[in-house]
């Protein structure tokens, strides 16, 4: 295939064309020009080429699977001398080689879900303000990519301002209704994850309520349905699937987050007793003690949580995918 | 009946003043963060922050001239790992739509992105840190990084290169060009803009991420241009010195939690600009 538009190459009168595969099929004369050689370097380029894309296709997905079999080999020393007790054991005592992760998974649970509760009525307003009351218009812009900036603040960031601010605001809450006052705790962390995962849940939100077909809409407000009850009957029924995908992804985001909920959760090794305690997340404790933890069991342990998290995590996010395709296919 | 109408309209207009009123206060947090940020951390930001690197408590004038260079080391070493890849692996996306491998590939990619950071420093950490004789290093960080960049880098350049119009491909084709010309010379640059701002939100992205340095380039008093040795980064030197109860040291943290949130959001903006400017949707 000669690409170069060569004048004395195009005037040349000859009837093989340009597709030139092999030279061997190629008269005799023809061999040996400049284009048959340029033609075979070209074939070799291209070659080289589509086999570079598909090392390289291929090794995302081993660089994937790499990390699947190194997490769970790492943390087989674990698995082999703590066994499935691991999970349900309720203290974690390095010192003395005892490791429960309970107090971690309950931690974990109880901030992403306190989180999401909290975000849920903010993102969920937000979706609906933009896909359906205002769609357009320069505030919406506004609103919709200020939303979008609470997700590039690194978390680093929200956990020293939840440090400064978010920890005395919450320490005097505590003290007024008469709980313990720390100040730090599952409580504010899940006040500072609850914003930090509002705009998942909003934007995917806002793009499946804007797909809701405008006749269904008609329909519903030629029955003489006010806005609230198209809203509730009409739109919300339809984008159910796609809000709880939404709701799914801001949850994955909320499991995993590490350093906001480190700098102000309190890193207690304990079983929480109520939202207002201390505690530490799965990701709180690996970020914690994993660069101290010399012992071989030690290491392993956290690995293992890092595994727990991992699996967790990419279900979440693999059954949230699948919603939203199936929502945006139907 | 009149009754039942008014308060029908009144519940729908109540709820659109509740949805109104929420909505526009998610905006609240991130107004009081910039401007507590930015109040806390300008005054600190002088020449002698800029220059020194970090003094023991109760020294005047100790600064994150380290920490800053580490940073924009780790994420250069990392983009320059992760955009080629990232790049290439998305063009093979979009021209092979339908292949097994692409499936599996875009599973992974999936996979990925999914991650929580603190995973992929742990997996980081395990490759390059804990076999003996490497201990930490900032390489180890800038790989973690990359490894956080592809997913972003490969969605935007696969949906990018997916929009172009067949016709495009087309033409190329129908002039005699080869693949990888077709490919290099007119689909690439038709779709540059798609892929350069995938680019830039990735490297705002990862500006911000410490999870995944705490156990790879973990952090470092002095100054270091050595790849392999442990290095400081600013997000690093932000967590280390926001739980320490020393003023000094925490005033060091307000100053580079400034610079770090102006860049990110900074980023952040001239990329929205890109996609509004070319059109671009990703």
């Amino acid at each position: 295939m000669a690409t170069s538009v060569n004048n004395e190459l195009l005037t040349r009168p000859d009837t093989t064309s340009g597709r030139v595969i092999s030279s061997s099929k190629l008269p005799d004369e023809v061999k040996g020009t400049t284009r048959v050689r340029r033609s075979h370097r070209q074939i070799r380029t291209e070659n080289v080429f589509r086999r570079t894309l598909t090392i390289v296709g291929l090794v995302m997905v081993v660089l994937v699977l790499g990390i699947m079999i190194t997490l769970v080999v790492q943390s087989m020393p674990s698995i082999r001398s703590l066994g499935a007790a691991y999970l349900w054991g309720k203290t974690w005592d390095p010192v003395k080689d005892v490791y429960g992760a309970l107090p971690f998974l309950i931690g974990t649970i109880l901030t992403s879900f306190l989180a999401l509760a909290i975000s849920i009525p903010f993102s969920f307003s937000v979706a609906i303000f933009l896909g359906e009351y205002y769609p357009k218009g320069w505030f919406s812009d506004l609103l919709k990519n200020t939303v979008e900036l609470i997700a590039a603040v690194p978390s680093v960031i929200y956990g020293f301002w939840g440090l400064a601010v978010l920890v005395p605001i919450v320490r005097s809450f505590e003290s007024s209704i008469g709980a313990n006052s720390i100040g730090y705790g599952i409580f504010s962390s899940s006040l500072i994850l609850a914003v930090m995962i509002i705009p998942y849940a909003a934007s995917l939100g806002r793009s499946m309520i804007q797909m809701v077909p405008a006749n269904l809409k008609e329909g519903a407000y030629a029955l003489g349905a006010t806005r609230w009850e198209v809203i509730r009957s009409v739109i919300l029924p339809y984008t159910k699937s796609g809000l709880f995908a939404g709701v799914l992804l801001s949850l994955g985001r909320a499991l995993g987050e590490t350093m906001a909920v480190t700098m102000v959760i309190g890193n207690t090794s304990i079983m929480p007793t109520s939202i207002f305690s201390t505690g530490n997340t799965m990701a709180s404790v690996i970020a914690n003690e994993l660069p101290e933890a010399d012992k071989t069991i030690y290491n392993s342990a956290l690995i293992e949580l890092g595994l727990v998290l991992f699996l967790v995590t990419v279900a979440i996010n693999m059954i949230g995918k699948r919603v939203i395709s199936r929502f945006t296919n139907e | 009946m009149e009754g039942k109408i008014k308060y029908r309209i009144g519940k729908s207009s109540s709820f659109q003043l509740l949805t109104i009123i929420l909505a526009c206060s998610c905006v609240m947090p991130l107004v009081a963060i910039l401007v507590y940020i930015i109040r806390a951390g300008i005054t600190k930001i002088n020449w002698s922050f800029l220059t020194n690197v970090e003094k023991p408590v109760g020294e005047l004038g100790g600064g994150v001239i380290h920490a800053l260079v580490g940073s924009m080391l780790v994420i250069f070493f990392a983009s320059i790992i992760a955009i080629p890849i990232g790049i290439l692996c998305g063009i093979f996306l979009s021209e092979n739509k339908k292949s097994k491998l692409a499936y599996w590939c875009r599973l992974s990619v999936d996979i990925l992105q999914g991650v929580p950071s603190i995973v992929i420093g742990i997996v980081a950490y395990i490759w390059m840190v804990k076999p003996l004789g490497l201990g930490y290093s900032a390489f180890s960080g800038s790989a973690a990084l990359a490894i956080m960049m592809l997913p972003i880098i490969i969605r935007s350049t696969e949906e990018t290169l997916k929009m172009l119009p067949d016709s495009l491909r087309e033409a190329a084709y129908a002039l005699g060009m080869p693949f990888h010309r077709v490919v290099l010379k007119v689909i690439v640059p038709c779709g540059v803009s798609g892929i350069l701002s995938g680019v830039m939100l990735s490297v705002a992205r990862i500006a911000g991420e410490t999870a995944p340095l705490l156990f790879t380039a973990f952090g470092y008093q002095y100054l270091n241009t050595n790849m392999t040795k442990p290095m400081e980064t600013l997000p690093h030197l932000i967590f280390k010195y926001a739980i320490t109860p020393y003023k000094d040291w925490q005033d060091l943290a307000w100053g580079a939690s400034c610079i770090l949130l102006i860049f990110v959001l900074l980023l952040n903006i001239l990329t929205k600009f890109i996609t509004r400017k070319w059109k671009v949707q990703l």
